[in-house]
């Protein structure tokens, strides 16, 4: 996937100016960003549902704004990040109609099956999606996106409701699989444990990519969201947390 | 239960689901026809009229039995089945397009649309066909207002999410089909004749003019043809109704499946208004009580929803002409006096 020159703006403000970014198979990125920087606005351009103001998004060697719905729907999934119900549905149809390009319902059933089991959701498989918490209904549709098979998924906050026992079973799910990722996420440590590369976005048009040994640095974090950020290393493992009470640097 | 079968299980029960509710439904919509044959002012005995009908069939044409069946009940039963299912099928669409389970063509104005359309046809002395296409087009010029109102367009590729499960929908809709329905009244009012009974036509609906056979049959032909392009979508509407993003993200053309879906919800409602005029509240009722029952898949829904439309008006209209012999109610009004209370029910629970 790639984007040349992307360009996006949101009622008058730009986003993002001249993104160009290389995302090759198997990379997982995490887009950081403060609020309104636009990392739902950029998942949306690159997953084909919204035209950017500017530049191009390719997936595959295809530009995305000629390629059909169906077209897309193979290359990528989407999780967005929020979701409406105004009828009444199980989880597994929910879950199962997401397989919409593919006809087979045999294959469907153990997909659907594998992917709720793989989610935690198995036992709710029956159940209304109306009827469940924000963080069920999340992994829900992230079943949905996996069960889509594509090579690409672009996620919109995977884990922004979940307790911490899923939080990290999602992304060591989502790690597991062998898909390229564009996650935006909240979370900075979770950033850490998925991704192999980062993008910051600052909503003011300004972005910095790279691999995210290079660009998670406290320093940057800083730069980015206004606070101080420290990091540790605990048992092995590197965490970055904000410091408000620190001046930024 | 074995944790494994449960998915297969649960993803393939909309067949059963929907079996199950059509070996209820099919002897349903046969019943209220035979109801609608043997009832009404001149009471009928089932056997002296299969026997009429026999005659009538093998050549014999002057048995006024055989009259009142064929000429005057069996038609008018048929349009009404056919009426009946092309309003819940066009109810159950826009419920599912406009991601709104209070959604009716009635309340919403595109019944208004329609009847405005096709007076207009009338008074222009236009014939049948013509009548029916104005009626139609009147529909979807009422629909793609309030899709406008909606603020969500069937132009370019705009995926932002309106606000069809709102109750702005509603509001606007039933200010569109105030003044289509006043615009009517005061149109039908100055008419040279002045009649009453157009007006009431219209507004309530009436189908003591479906007398032919022919029409008859066209409009069942309409219903299996509109249900046919409606049921070629439904994997489709069944992710449109979560979601217009949702359903993209999975590879439904939304633009076109909605396209395609809003006109036949306008087309259905139009030709039924063209033939038996403004029939308020099947469209809600049917769609609703089999999502209620059965969920909201639309491999069930429409199925269901369309028969369980057509068992309805079949049912009112046996009661309009039968309740208060040999006075005819418009079926209108007694489809509102049983649909009304329970859409303002479902309003109230929301």
């Amino acid at each position: 996937m790639e984007c040349r020159g992307l360009t996006l703006r949101r009622g008058g403000r730009t986003l993002v100016e001249g993104l160009s970014l290389l995302v090759l198979p198997g990379e997982r990125w995490a887009v950081l960003g403060p609020n309104g920087a636009g990392k739902t606005s950029l998942l949306l351009a690159l997953a084909g549902a919204r035209a950017p103001e500017g530049g191009e998004v390719l997936l595959r060697g295809r530009k995305a704004a000629q390629c059909s719905a169906g077209e897309l729907a193979d290359a990528r999934a989407l999780l967005a990040d929020r979701w409406v119900d105004p009828f009444s549905a199980t989880v597994a149809e929910v879950v199962a109609s997401a397989r919409y390009r593919f006809g087979d319902e045999a294959l469907a059933a153990e997909r659907v099956q594998a992917a709720l089991h793989s989610l935690d959701c198995e036992a709710l498989a029956g159940r209304d999606v109306r009827s469940l918490s924000r963080g069920e209904r999340q992994r829900v549709a992230i079943a949905a996106a996996l069960v889509q098979q594509a090579p690409i998924l672009l996620l919109d906050e995977p884990v922004s409701h979940q307790d911490p026992r899923h939080q990290a079973l999602v992304l060591r799910r989502l790690a597991g699989a062998s898909a390229t990722i564009v996650a935006a996420l909240h979370d900075i440590n979770a950033a850490l444990l998925l991704a192999t590369h980062a993008l910051l976005l600052t909503g003011e048009g300004a972005w910095t990519a790279g691999p995210a040994g290079e660009v998670l640095l406290p320093d940057a974090l800083a730069r980015l969201f206004g606070t101080a950020f420290s990091d540790v290393t605990v048992g092995g493992r590197r965490l970055l947390f904000a410091d408000p009470a620190q001046p930024p640097a | 239960m074995s944790v494994v079968a449960l998915p297969s299980r649960v993803a393939a029960a909309w067949r059963l689901r929907r079996r199950r509710a059509l070996l209820v439904l099919w002897p349903a919509l046969a019943l209220s026809l035979l109801l609608a044959l043997v009832l009404g002012s001149v009471e009928l005995q089932a056997q002296a009229m299969a026997f009429s009908i026999a005659r009538a069939f093998s050549g014999l044409h002057d048995d006024t039995l055989a009259g009142i069946v064929l000429g005057l009940r069996l038609p008018r039963a048929l349009v009404a089945a056919a009426v009946g299912g092309m309003l819940a099928l066009s109810g159950a669409l826009l419920q599912s397009l406009l991601r709104n389970p209070l959604a009716d063509p009635y309340v919403l104005g595109v019944s208004g649309g329609a009847s405005c359309a096709a007076t207009s046809a009338i008074a222009l002395g236009l014939g049948a066909t013509a009548i029916a296409l104005s009626s139609a087009a009147g529909a979807l010029v009422a629909l793609l207002l309030l899709l406008a109102i909606a603020r969500r367009s069937l132009l370019g590729r705009g995926l932002e999410e309106g606000e069809g499960g709102g109750s702005s929908v509603l509001l606007g809709g039933v200010m569109i089909g105030s003044l289509c329905f006043a615009a009517l009244g005061v149109g039908l009012a100055l008419a040279p004749d002045g009649a009453l009974r157009p007006i009431v036509f219209w507004l309530l609906g009436d189908l003591g003019g479906s007398t032919r056979l022919d029409t008859a049959s066209a409009a069942l032909l309409c219903w299996l043809a509109l249900y046919l392009v409606a049921r070629a979508d439904a994997r489709a509407i069944d992710l449109l109704q979560r979601g217009e993003l949702e359903a993209f993200a999975k590879g439904v053309n939304t633009r076109a499946v909605q396209r395609r879906q809003v006109a036949v919800s306008a087309v259905a409602t139009g030709i039924a208004v063209s033939l038996a005029g403004a029939i308020g509240f099947v469209g809600f009722v049917a769609p609703h009580l089999v999502r209620h029952r059965l969920g909201s898949d639309p491999r069930v829904v429409l199925p269901v929803a369309t028969l369980l439309g057509a068992c309805l008006v079949v049912l009112a209209d046996t009661a309009a002409r039968t309740v208060a012999p040999p006075l005819e109610l418009p079926v209108g009004a007694v489809t509102a006096l049983l649909g009304a209370p329970v859409f303002l029910w479902q309003l109230q629970r929301r």
